[in-house]
């Protein structure tokens, strides 16, 4: 039963990297677009494309929340003992970014556009640096079982942290860079889905090598993940290399469609390897998940939730993203663009 | 050397104890939440009448409000969004034990809520989304699932707190170990059905109000068109309907902490000692000696309505009735009881203004259009937030000193991190700056669509575009046209 709850859990996680990764990814894009002049066009590219579903994202992680403290509640209360400066970093990061996208539509001058667009942008690169430091200490063993508190700026300043919070950005700005390039061409914006090719293939190329660094750093400081990245989790971590490597192919000969799912499997891949990786420990070496789970039925609801989410969410979902993909077909949104006059009005 | 010193002096200055701050962080954030949660609820329930109305009896003002309507809920939605994951971050940085100890318990009613919350925001999108995108009565139906997913997520949350109100649904081994929960038992706890029907009917309540009072404000401006009749008339119907019913549920809630929290419904009628023929004290306040002093007191009062069978003669449990440290301070209860007082005294004020707007309603088959009541209806916005946020106050300061009834106090759950008024000023500061721009961009977007008298692209997160309007407008016109040719 704990092994279903922390595959869930591992699930969700991917999840929350693959798509609220390429949320924050796109924040990133936008804050290295350049001035309000040069960087216009790529920010209104950006703008659309996240703009319907950003909301959704949060979802991700707040399940990961509540699956951590309802079925792991000791290993949770280590956790936000221990990584108390970078979730709270994270969490306002959060507040920033959302308010200031939703305001930043709202208000029309210029200047508070660039405030807006620089907290959002800002907070976009803070929130997955924090969110990768906190995971690469918890890789590295820095969380101490028993519902204990950690060194409070070892335990996410430590060199697997830093590599795995810098490996977390560069890889939510290649998933966004992806996701773009073809948006861009569905919108017949060519000029921009280059643009966003050539960032794909560069930010892919320094994942790959930020990615090489970290199994150095993973074998010096988190023995037992490198032990379980070259044995247990091995043929996760090839899947995931060849997918990330496909990718970078497809993205050179203008592959687009291709080359988004597969960085989407290259990224989940890194997530679930890191999970197989880290098994049977929850927090490496000091707690296991079957010494961390809850009871049994508080475990069974939460596969009830779990599966209700499945059966309500994601038709949903479903129909969301068919509705979002629509409206980017290039023939329907020359559709949309009439000249017909306002006849109502109050 | 001398830097560090300073630093470490700083620190070590800085060293104070976390609680106050933890419970200051904590009380700030979801007083800040709780006023957008009655939006997120009710909002999309009125927006869903006006696009009903709008298409059904091809009303342009209608589906005019309908559409503006979900592109201000667009932007509350997205803040309700992000304050909502902060609280969930905030469950175990501030309260990391409390997490540790009862999450397995706790943490339950919160998976169902993340459901509901996910299916809200998603239809949120698809409704928002959908203007240029569907049919006429295909787009109101992929509305309706919002007002029910943020009902049955009020009732989630909700179920959590009243979970610690009357913990229950779980075994507890000589450690203080969960050996065993009971899920259904958890969320269905005894405090659940009565807590959250007060909380859901508050949010019709203040959402319907704090709609109304804006369109009230416009009125009282000369804008008196049938477009702000219309968005008032709505608002404050669904306002005043919840009004009554509210009435009632908070006197069997209140029954309800009489029989199961007696030292809360101490606090909360400022009952020192064990006694019958108890007065309802308006006002006044519990002395240090433990005195109370000041105030109107209405003889027997109390007494009756705890128990109206038994009269004047219902024996009141006292504050005494339990140790000095199980019970909350004197100047927490004189908090709760003026908390109670300002609930119960703006509760009924605004009832009597529904039912001036019902009799009217009645007799002549419009809305009152005395200044006064448009005055008086313009604050209520203001007034019904006062008062829901004075009753949570009730149930959550009377609680004190515990965080779970009787099983957990408020210091052993909170965070032994000193740096937490750090971050109570951060959020403080970061939070203050919401609410302020959150007001601004709501006022500049209603001037834009005042000066557009049209739609106005681009003013939400993905609104509805200009030709979008006109084509939605359209279709209305088409369904329209279809249904005249079917007889």
């Amino acid at each position: 039963m704990s092994t279903t709850i922390a595959v869930v859990l591992l699930l969700a996680l991917a999840m929350y990297a693959v798509f609220g990764g390429a949320d924050f990814g796109a924040g990133f894009w936008d804050l290295v677009a350049g001035g309000p002049d040069r960087g216009a066009e790529p920010r209104a590219v950006i703008e659309r494309s996240i703009g319907p579903v950003w909301e959704a994202n949060h979802v991700w992680l707040i399940f990961i929340f509540v699956v951590t403290w309802s079925a792991f509640p000791e290993a949770y209360q280590s956790i936000m003992l221990t990584m108390f400066v970078p979730l709270t970093v994270a969490a306002l990061g959060i507040v920033l970014r959302g308010a200031s996208f939703a305001f930043r539509k709202g208000v029309v001058t210029l200047r508070f556009r660039r405030i807006f667009g620089g907290a959002f942008a800002l907070s976009s690169v803070l929130v997955p640096f924090c969110m990768g430091a906190i995971a690469g200490g918890i890789a590295s063993g820095q969380v101490p079982a028993g519902g204990k508190a950690g060194d409070p700026v070892d335990s996410w300043l430590n060199p697997t942290s830093l590599v795995t919070g810098v490996l977390a950005v560069v890889v939510a700005a290649y998933l966004a860079a992806v996701y773009l390039v073809w948006d861009a061409r569905h919108f017949r914006q060519f000029a921009m889905a280059e643009y966003f090719r050539r960032r794909a293939v560069v930010s892919a190329i320094v994942a790959a090598v930020v990615a090489v660094t970290g199994l150095f750093v993973l074998n010096a400081k988190a023995s037992h993940v490198f032990d379980g990245m070259t044995s247990r989790a091995l043929p996760a971590a090839i899947l995931s290399v060849l997918c990330g490597f496909g990718a970078l192919v497809l993205l050179m000969r203008y592959a687009a469609r291709g080359a988004r799912v597969l960085a989407v499997l290259a990224v989940a891949g890194i997530i679930v390897s890191w999970g197989i990786a880290q098994w049977p420990y929850l927090l490496p070496e000091s707690l296991t998940v079957a010494a961390a789970a809850a009871p049994d039925d508080t475990l069974v609801a939460l596969l009830v939730a779990v599966g209700l989410a499945v059966l309500i969410v994601v038709p949903g979902f479903v129909l969301l993203y068919v509705l979002a993909q629509r409206a980017l077909l290039p023939e329907e949104s020359v559709e949309d663009v009439g000249d017909r006059p306002i006849t109502s009005g109050g | 050397m001398i830097m560090g010193e300073t630093v470490i002096g700083l620190a070590v200055a800085a060293a104070v104890d976390p609680v106050p701050w933890a419970r200051s962080q904590m009380a700030f954030t979801l007083a800040f939440h709780i006023v957008l949660v009655p939006l997120g609820v009710s909002w999309a329930f009125m927006a869903l009448i006006a696009n009903y109305r709008a298409v059904r009896h091809d009303d342009r003002d209608a589906l005019v409000l309908a559409q503006r309507w979900s592109k201000y809920m667009a932007v509350t939605f997205a803040v309700g969004a992000v304050t909502g994951t902060v609280l969930s971050f905030e469950f175990g940085l501030l309260w990391p034990r409390f997490m540790g100890t009862w999450g397995d318990a706790f943490g339950i009613p919160f998976a169902f809520e993340g459901l509901f919350f996910f299916t809200e925001a998603i239809f949120v999108a698809i409704y928002i989304f959908g203007w240029r995108r569907l049919k006429p009565w295909t787009h109101f139906w992929t509305g309706v699932p919002i007002p029910v997913a943020g009902v049955f997520g009020s009732i989630s949350v909700v179920a959590a707190n009243a979970w610690m109100n009357a913990p229950g649904g779980f075994t507890m081994n000589a450690n203080g170990e969960i050996t065993d929960v009971d899920p259904v038992k958890v969320i269905f706890n005894d405090a659940m059905p009565l807590q959250a029907t007060h909380m859901v009917i508050a949010a019709y309540l203040v959402g319907g109000f704090l709609v109304a009072s804006v369109y009230a404000a416009g009125m009282l401006r000369g804008r008196a068109d049938r477009y702000h009749r219309l968005a008032f008339t709505i608002a404050f119907t669904v306002a005043a309907v919840a009004t009554p019913i509210q009435m009632g549920v908070g006197d069997a809630l209140a029954r309800w902490v009489f029989n199961n929290q007696p030292v809360k419904f101490a606090a909360i009628e400022l009952v020192p000692t064990t006694s019958s023929d108890v007065p309802e004290r308006l006002l006044g306040k519990l002395n240090p000696d433990g005195k109370v002093s000041g105030g109107i007191p209405i003889p027997g009062l109390a007494s009756w309505l705890s128990d109206p069978s038994t009269g004047k003669s219902t024996v009141v449990q006292g504050l005494d009735s339990v140790p000095a440290d199980e019970r909350p301070t004197v100047r927490e209860t004189n908090i709760v009881h003026l908390a109670w007082d300002v609930m119960v005294g703006i509760g009924t004020a605004l009832f009597l203004l529904s039912v001036w707007y019902g009799v009217v309603w009645l007799f002549r088959r419009r809305m009152p259009r005395s200044k006064w009541f448009l005055r008086a209806a313009a604050c209520s916005g203001v007034l019904a937030v006062i008062t829901m946020e004075a009753g949570w106050i009730v149930t959550e300061v009377g609680r004190q000193p515990w965080i779970v009834y009787q099983r957990m106090k408020v210091e052993a759950a909170a965070t032994a991190n000193t740096g937490v008024w750090l971050t109570f000023i951060g959020v403080f500061v970061l939070y203050a700056a919401l609410g302020v721009t959150l007001i601004l961009v709501l006022r500049g977007m209603s001037r834009r669509f005042r000066r557009a008298g049209g739609f106005v692209e681009g003013d939400t997160p993905y609104g509805p575009t200009e030709a979008a309007a006109a084509a939605a407008a359209d279709e209305v016109e088409t369904a329209e046209q279809v249904e005249e040719r079917a007889p």
